[in-house]
């Protein structure tokens, strides 16, 4: 089934701005595998499985040697330290493919980079480095989405000064000693960059969400989120103490009717009226390369009186005309956003989180936030390498080069996801998404999809249970604006023979606007 | 078979308690079979009289037990001959009956099964709100502000402010000081040599990584730096994360799970609580270091196994406790507790100079985390700049290992110094580079205290030290340490600051307290 979402922008925002309204219609596909892709993948992981058990007898009866790290005698009557089958998954899944993940990078994570070539000699139990290196491996896995990492150049001539008047440490909380004048700037700045009026900056992306959600809601309080947010949105939530209900991926239906059935029923058994509603969601889901349906979350959380938190770890730099996010993406006010949550790992290149919306909100952040009190606060250069980023894009620098950047990644990401899927691949998510997700189904296949991967050197993320559904692996393309049309063509190309070869190429709603790109055989290939 | 039951059960019913349900039926069982007047008739007269056994047999077992127990093999072999007269009678049954009642009796039936798969009756189904009473709810709800509002003179929003590098000298709020208030232990955050090491990497890497450990974000400073650790630390294996606090609260739900048991602290920092929150995991709290005190509740535990040993194979224990306790500023006595850690779980932002956590021990145990510690599978994994920094501090630590001696030696001058301060009172080891100063007496009120101790603070800082009250979240703290002025020593600092310090904290407090 071919699922085209259509999402008309008939929520148009009162306010403006004065910025570019944009009235575009959004497609969003989440093309369903053939049936028997699904069924050899299940089956898949059936005789995977059922090989695991027979090594595993095996190796107890120590006729296989056992190569995983084991236990010391004199704990061995102790309860298993682990779980068993979180172990068996691990052991005898996990490891004979686990040479595609942790690949150690020895240069700036830029659009080309260097990794250590690595081998094994025992099935991926350990790794040897040759003490060799892939030289100029086109990185499709970082990311990188402005291309604003890079070895050093005379642009991050002010990160070089702050490292060397201030160091890297701060061996303090906000709270107490560690607020320096560089977080101040960095706040002011984001506040002006979002175009709301206060922000906090944390020291990293993940505490961000996990100590700062806990913050705003409690028992009594209502979580409305996501079924595929992040899991550091996910710790947020189950921290935070409040109830949490999940709705169905970027389903509006399935929001309205809980919101409706909260607001109705109240609380499960003392049947009071809950405190208060927050909606949890993401701009760009990572694994899923969708894009919120801000228009209508807004609608619906203004009808319904509920909050709403966005996590724009993604998106924040990515996507919208200027790279504001999601909220400029769709030409919504960033001040119906109750909270604007994002990283800086991503666009900007450097470490770290924020959190902004009202004064009032982010002066109670300030006060009561975990992170505030207990944690270290942000490294001085990782907050100047903010600053030169931002703005770079707000063009504070007196050039358009950071708008440029924006605009280059838009036309990248149009390019290699609308030549994906004329080469027939199911590709999930929205077409201004640059996180680009190709389904691979089958363990089997992510594997040797990575591997032939490098060996092309290009390096690509593959993902697969537990990070995705079982059967939905996949591989996923981070695009990036410093990517040029060279790097993509000849990933493109790398990818079309390999998804023949390995016959991944399961769309069977081919846009056929270059037909020329056919031949006879793949034709065939689809009876 | 079940006919016959022990008699301390109460009465057993016999076989005919169907009895009554087959007498009903027999009448038009009878009619109809002298209508049909075939084979089928004669089959009930063969049979042997079913109701004179279905009802001896019980009686006799009513009566009397041995007889009954004499007689077991008969019973058995009478039950079972009256149960296959039963089968066959039923069978009869459905042939001869009429269709009506067949008919009858299968609406009667579907009719029982409807009635216990429906839903119980309710009342309140019939009160099903209209749409229009939803909407007026919907449209009656009021909720709570996102944020209740804060008072514009909070201490927190009135940070102190610091100007240039947080190190040994400090500006804070535009004032020149000495720093007593940063975790700079080494005085590694100034050191040049550390800034050369981060600045060749950012020369090399730039600042951030772009991604997590697992999907390009593992560089090969950050496998130098967990080797580096790991020998440092004489253990197997050690694994960074680029947060501090996730360090340990990512930790610790990697391995206690719901049902798992802890031991831990009651002053446990604020990292261990939110650790031991996010796994769901049993937690036992004891007294400060106080090992008997643990000692009774293991042996509380162990009783508590005894009742339910096949729960207790599956419970895993945990004992969580800090070197120094950043709350109390005493140490764990670790000889006391066990003769062996499992696990090690450190910070580098501050003797380190550099930002992040690490952990270490046994590769069976951290391994474990690069799959289920969560801050590090799902973070972006830590700038290559601080990592290179934190080497670069290690290999100032190996270097000069009397650097721990001197730390220690500045440490009991500062303790010495304090002591004997009216109405402030020295919390924490002597040779503790960060202890605490409480109230000898409190007024009574938290607020009182905190505002009497910030006097002493800012007083303080306006004579050039500068000094922090550590600040807790007082509503999230499990429990919460009474409020104190936290003392950092670092082996930056001279003999005459120290000496000063130590004055003009007396001196100040003099003023203030008395």
């Amino acid at each position: 089934m071919y699922i085209a979402m259509i999402l008309p922008t008939e929520c148009r925002p009162e306010k403006q701005n004065g910025k570019p309204h944009i009235n575009m219609e959004i497609e969003e596909s989440f093309e369903e595998a053939p049936l028997h892709v699904m069924v050899f993948t299940y089956m898949g992981y059936g005789i995977g499985t059922l090989f695991g058990y027979l090594r595993d007898f095996l190796r107890n009866w120590g006729i296989e040697k056992c190569n995983a790290a084991v236990e010391r005698e004199e704990q061995k009557d102790f309860v298993p330290l682990y779980q068993d089958f979180e172990n068996f998954y691990t052991r005898n899944l996990y490891m004979r493919i686990r040479d595609n993940w942790n690949r150690p990078v020895c240069s700036a994570p830029g659009p080309h980079f260097d990794m250590l070539e690595r081998v094994s000699d025992d099935y991926n139990w350990t790794f040897r480095f040759t003490g060799r290196v892939i030289k100029d491996v086109i990185n499709m896995g970082s990311y990188n989405f402005l291309g604003l990492v890079s070895k050093y150049n005379e642009s991050m001539r002010t990160v070089k000064e702050v490292l060397e008047r201030y160091g890297t440490g701060v061996a303090s909380t906000r709270h107490e000693m560690g607020t320096l004048d560089k977080h101040k700037e960095l706040e002011d700045l984001v506040a002006k960059f979002l175009n709301v009026e206060a922000a906090m900056v944390f020291g990293m992306g993940f505490a961000t969400n996990s100590m700062n959600i806990p913050v705003l809601v409690g028992k009594g309080c209502l979580i409305l989120s996501d079924e595929l947010n992040h899991t550091s949105v996910v710790l947020g939530a189950r921290l935070s103490g409040a109830t949490i209900r999940t709705f169905k991926h970027n389903n509006m239906q399935s929001l309205e009717k809980l919101l409706r059935d909260a607001i109705i029923y109240g609380q499960p058994r003392t049947r009071r009226a809950w405190k208060k509603i927050l909606i949890l969601v993401e701009g760009i889901y990572s694994m899923e390369g969708s894009i919120v349906r801000l228009p209508q979350i807004v609608a619906l959380k203004k009808k319904y009186k509920a909050y709403l938190y966005v996590d724009e770890a993604h998106s924040i730099g990515s996507v919208g005309p200027t790279g504001r996010g999601v909220s400029e993406f769709f030409g919504i006010d960033p001040g119906d956003v109750d909270v604007l949550m994002g990283t800086f790992t991503k666009s900007f290149g450097a470490a770290g989180g924020y959190i902004a919306g009202k004064k009032e909100l982010v002066d109670y952040i300030r006060v009561h936030s975990h992170s505030a009190v207990y944690a270290t606060s942000m490294s001085p250069p990782v907050a100047e390498q903010i600053i030169r980023a931002m703005k770079l894009i707000m063009g504070l620098d007196g050039t358009t080069q950071g708008l440029q950047r924006v605009q280059q990644l838009a036309k990248n990401t149009k390019y290699f996801r609308q030549r994906l899927r004329e080469m027939g691949f199911i590709i999930y998510g929205n077409d201004h998404s640059p996180v680009v997700p190709v389904l691979l189904y089958m363990p089997g296949k992510v594997a040797a999809f990575a591997r032939h991967m490098l060996e092309k050197k290009i390096a690509v993320v593959v993902v697969g249970f537990p990070a995705t559904p079982l059967a939905e692996a996949r591989a996923r393309f981070c695009i990036s604006a410093a990517h040029t049309r060279e790097m993509l063509d000849k990933v493109l190309e790398a990818t079309d023979e390999i998804g023949d070869l390995l016959q991944v190429k399961y769309s069977r709603h081919r846009h056929s606007a270059r037909p020329e790109l056919y031949d006879e055989t793949s034709f065939e290939l689809d009876d | 078979m079940d006919t016959w039951r022990p008699p301390v059960q109460g009465i057993c019913l016999p076989r005919s308690a169907s009895g009554p349900a087959r007498t009903g039926l027999s009448p038009s069982l009878t009619a109809q079979a002298r209508g049909g007047g075939d084979q089928r008739a004669a089959a009930p007269a063969q049979a042997p009289p079913p109701r004179a056994r279905d009802v001896t047999v019980p009686r006799h077992a009513r009566v009397d037990v041995p007889v009954a127990f004499r007689k077991e093999a008969q019973r058995l072999t009478m039950a079972n001959a009256a149960e296959q007269w039963v089968l066959v009678e039923m069978v009869q049954a459905l042939y001869e009956a009429p269709a009506y009642h067949l008919i009858l009796e299968g609406i009667l039936i579907l009719w029982i099964i409807r009635l216990l798969f429906s839903k119980t009756y309710k009342l309140q189904e019939r009160s099903d709100l209209t749409l229009k009473e939803k909407e007026e709810l919907i449209e009656e709800w009021q909720p709570e502000p996102l944020v209740p509002p804060v008072s514009k003179d909070h201490p927190a929003l009135n940070y102190n402010i610091v100007s240039g590098p947080p190190s040994h000298n400090i500006v804070v709020n535009g004032k020149e000081c000495i720093n007593f208030a940063s975790f700079n232990f080494l005085g590694l955050l100034d050191n040049p040599r550390v800034k050369a090491a981060a600045l060749a990497s950012l020369k090399k890497y730039g600042v951030g990584t772009c991604g997590p450990r697992g999907f390009y974000g593992t560089f090969d400073v950050h496998l130098d730096l967990e080797d580096r650790l790991a020998k440092f630390m004489k253990t197997e294996e050690a694994i960074i994360y680029s947060y501090g606090f996730a360090t340990i609260a990512s930790a610790i739900p990697a391995y206690s799970k719901r049902g798992d048991i802890v031991f831990v602290d009651r002053a446990a920092c604020f990292a261990i609580q939110k650790g031991l929150q996010a796994s769901r995991s049993d937690i036992k709290i004891f007294k400060h270091n106080d090992m008997a005190d643990l000692e009774r509740l293991l042996k509380e535990q162990e009783i508590e196994d005894q009742k339910n040993p096949r729960k207790a194979r599956v419970t895993r224990r945990f004992i969580v406790v800090e070197g120094i306790y950043m709350n109390t500023g005493t140490i764990c006595p670790l000889p006391e507790l066990i003769d062996d850690i499992d696990l090690i779980s450190a910070n580098m932002e501050n003797a380190l100079a550099s930002v992040g956590g690490f952990c270490c021990g046994r590769s069976f145990v951290i391994d474990h985390q690069r799959l289920s510690g969560q801050g590090y599978c799902f973070s972006a994994s830590l700038p290559p700049l601080l990592a290179a920094a934190a080497i670069e501090a290690l290999n100032i630590m190996e270097e000069n290992p009397g650097i721990f001696a001197v730390l220690k030696e500045k440490c009991r001058k500062i303790h010495k110094a304090l002591q004997g301060i009216s109405g402030l009172r020295v919390m924490g080891e002597s040779f503790s580079p960060a202890f605490h100063l409480h109230l000898e007496e409190s007024t009574g009120s938290r607020e009182k205290d905190v505002k009497l101790l910030q006097e002493i603070v800012n007083q303080c800082m306006n004579r050039s030290i500068a000094l922090t009250q550590a600040r807790y979240l007082d509503k999230e703290e499990k429990c919460l340490p009474p409020p104190s002025i936290r003392v950092v020593v670092t082996v930056e600092q001279t003999e005459d600051e120290l000496e000063r310090a130590a004055a003009t904290i007396k001196e100040v407090a003099q003023a203030v307290l008395l």
